[in-house]
């Protein structure tokens, strides 16, 4: 069965303590906002089990009164011609997931044509928002006429005015929507591939079913869920679970029970005006391959006919395909503004130009309070978001300081992004206006920079959950390919951007006259590998200058630079030195880093017309702050005797 | 995949609590339907499902149906699990 459909994965996994989360829900006073940390909740990938658990809780909560806003209320009446009890408590935590506080109404099995026409059944009295026919192609009268367009054309029309009669007593009783089904194709053929070319074949009536009745939706105004194209999507062999219809006649697989009520929920949020409206996107290594402040715009991969491009060019088109049915472009990127913009207007196989983005916001802050920025200019609230990023830091981050917005999970493989964009189904819509048609064009030509409000709080708590160890090293054999690269690759994050090559840096390996760090960082997402580079050269009296410092980008914002500057602060105590000297060299790519002295502390002692300074550190008074990660210095034989390896594993935790 | 006696009724007792959202049942060989309030028709099936996914096996509708106790479940899972090594 296919992972992404089956177990959603552009939705975060459950957490390990998902029930016991749950329970303490259920239990908690009638102060706690249950709502929202419902949804929290259903907001993971949950299976049919936790899915019945949540729902549990929510009928519990319904039966005591409490409160479940923010979530809107939905009646939803579902006529099946199958088992529908696993699909109901599905369908009421999915819908949480989308923001609805959904009710569902459940008829006895087989009972749709009794309740509709009925005025005083159970459907027609409890007064549902919507019905959804939730028919599977066994309820239908498909009579085969192999190879008979007249009779084959009947069959059809017959079983169009069978559901139209099922929509006419719904609507003479109730004032319902009514949603349909496409029916999903059975696997099995009487000929072969001859079925779909004969009329009258099973699958020919059933195609001829389902595009009947998508015309007649188009006409009536009402709803269409399209099933069939589900199924067709997992796969039919997949989506018709024999042994499971023998056994208690469910019309399709348990294992996409939730897919399928996730769609459910998708069309009753976007009814409830629900439907997402912005798409922001992350630029390097989202919208192209590589990083454009350090790769240069000949480097970044965006080109067709080379594999990791074309990824990348899939994203730009669907991006550009969903603006113009009406989702507002955005774009949330840590870069200079120019850099950022580069692409956009140099770049020759880029799809998206810089007139089709709403906002652009490049700069160095953290991305939530670039978000909230971009809401507010689009005076939109944070639930009509979507923010697409590779980096699962930053989504962790967006999700855990700004939870309404909506922020896939996305595979290793870049060739998926587009797929899993997709299948998140953020955008589902039940019409298409003339306004949506227009609204790309009030964005053109924008492409504008909002200045940011203050930052958002909870950063320090997030940076703790990220449980990060930073990991010393002075260079060695080992590290040293991954050295050289980084000193030849790194733009941005580089005080002096000096070049050295291999046997420059295995020189340095064992020159006493220099110090140097490799730098690692892991956390809860695995290991980053190597993340900072340091060269500092004993200059005279007591002195060391700081020759080579940079750093990944990607690790921007986590207080690294402090870690780093600690460390070097501890060996140059152990080696006697009393002054630290730095100096910034500026470059096209490093703007960056014009401060980074200023802020670790260091006093400014010179400036040049072109723009160098230099600085200096007191080392004995220095104290700068750290950051919540724990620290493991290995190999340094500075302070401890040759034999005594285990001392030689130093271990500190700043919080 | 071998798989002894007391690990299968350990996954067993951890799938029964979640399908019966119940922390308190530990399965025995002797456990039944009539032992454990809500083990209706339809939440055995959604049992069984979980069963065949969570050991990655499939049984028969034939074998379903003959199924009175917890044991019985344990031997059918031994038996496919014999006959997939």
């Amino acid at each position: 069965m296919n992972s992404l459909y089956a177990d959603l994965q552009w939705l975060p996994r459950a957490p390990d303590d998902f029930s016991e989360r749950l329970k303490s829900m259920r239990d908690a006073a009638p102060a706690f906002d249950l709502g929202t940390n419902l949804q929290s909740l259903a907001r993971h990938a949950l299976n049919l089990n936790q899915l019945t658990k949540l729902a549990r809780v929510i009928d519990r909560a319904r039966a005591e009164r409490r409160s479940l806003d923010p979530l809107v209320p939905f009646r939803l009446a579902v006529l099946s011609n199958s088992t529908t009890d696993f699909i109901a408590p599905a369908l009421v935590a999915s819908a949480v997931r989308h923001g609805i506080s959904l009710e569902v109404i459940l008829p006895a099995y087989d009972q749709a044509a009794q309740e509709v026409l009925s005025p005083d059944s159970q459907v027609n009295r409890s007064k549902p928002d919507a019905v959804l026919l939730a028919l599977d192609f066994r309820a239908l009268p498909l009579t085969l006429s192999l190879g008979d367009g007249d009779a084959s054309c009947a069959t059809v029309a017959g079983i169009l005015g069978y559901l139209q009669s099922l929509r006419l007593g719904i609507k003479r009783h109730t004032n319902a929507i009514c949603i349909f089904q496409t029916f999903a194709l059975p696997v099995e053929t009487l000929f072969g591939s001859l079925d779909r070319v004969l009329p009258g074949t099973m699958r020919s009536l059933v195609n001829n079913v389902n595009d009947a009745l998508s015309a007649y939706v188009r006409e009536s105004g009402d709803i269409l869920l399209d099933v069939s194209a589900l199924a067709d999507t997992v796969g039919l062999a997949d989506w018709h679970d024999l042994q499971l219809w023998n056994l208690a006649k469910c019309s399709f697989s348990d294992q996409l029970v939730p897919l399928y009520a996730d769609h459910v929920a998708r069309i009753v949020a976007a009814i409830r005006g629900k439907s997402r409206k912005v798409l922001i996107l992350d630029l390097d290594n989202t919208v192209w391959g590589g990083v454009i402040g350090d790769d240069g715009l000949e480097g970044i991969r965006v080109a067709q006919g080379d594999a990791t491009g074309e990824a990348h060019l899939a994203v730009q088109q669907l991006a550009l395909g969903l603006r113009d049915r009406g989702i507002v472009l955005a774009v949330c990127s840590k870069n200079s503004d120019a850099t950022a913009r580069l692409p956009f207007e140099k770049h020759a196989e880029m799809i998206l130009k810089l007139n089709h983005i709403a906002v652009f916001q490049a700069n160095w802050n953290d991305k939530a309070t670039n978000i909230q920025a971009i809401a507010e200019e689009l005076r939109l609230g944070l639930d009509a978001l979507v923010f697409l990023d590779d980096n699962p830091v930053e989504r962790g981050l967006v999700r855990r300081l700004l939870p309404q917005v909506a922020v896939p999970e996305l595979p290793d493989d870049a060739a998926y992004y587009a797929r899993t964009l997709a299948a998140a189904g953020y955008f589902e819509s039940v019409a298409f206006t003339s306004e949506d048609r227009e609204r790309a064009g009030l964005y053109q030509d924008n492409a504008k920079r909002v200045r940011l409000q203050k930052n958002i709080g909870g950063l320090e708590a997030y940076l703790i959950s990220l449980d990060m160890t930073i990991t010393f090293k002075p260079f060695d054999a080992t590290g040293r390919a991954r050295i050289v690269q980084l000193i030849n690759k790194s733009n941005q994050y580089n005080l002096t951007t000096r070049r050295y090559t291999e046997p420059d840096v295995a020189a340095a390996e064992c020159d006493p006259g220099v110090f140097t760090l490799q730098v690692r960082l892991a956390d809860i997402f695995g290991d980053n590998g190597m993340i900072s580079v340091v060269i500092c050269r004993a200059d005279g009296d007591r002195r060391w200058d700081i020759d080579t410092w940079l750093m990944s980008c990607r690790v921007l914002g986590r207080r690294v630079e402090n870690m780093v500057l600690r460390e070097i602060l501890r060996h140059a105590r152990a080696a006697g030195v009393r002054t630290l000297t730095g100096i910034y060299l500026p470059t096209a790519r490093n703007a960056l880093v014009l401060d980074h002295y200023e802020k670790l502390g260091f006093r400014r002692v010179a400036e040049e017309a072109s723009g160098i300074t230099r600085w200096e550190l007191n080392v004995e008074t220095a104290n700068p702050p750290g950051a919540p990660m724990k620290t493991l210095s290995l190999g340094f034989r500075l302070d401890v005797a040759p034999d005594a390896v285990d001392e030689a594993r130093r271990e500190e935790t700043v919080r | 995949m071998t798989m002894d006696e007391p690990q299968i009724y350990g996954r067993l007792t951890h799938i029964f609590r979640d399908v019966f959202d119940e922390d308190s049942i530990t399965v025995t060989p002797e456990l039944s339907a009539l032992d454990v309030e809500g083990w209706d028709s339809l939440t055995h099936v959604r049992l069984i499902m979980t069963v065949q996914k969570t050991f990655k096996i499939k049984f028969s509708n034939a074998e379903i149906g003959k199924l009175q106790r917890v044991g019985d479940l344990v031997k059918l899972i031994q038996e496919r699990a014999a006959s997939a090594r």
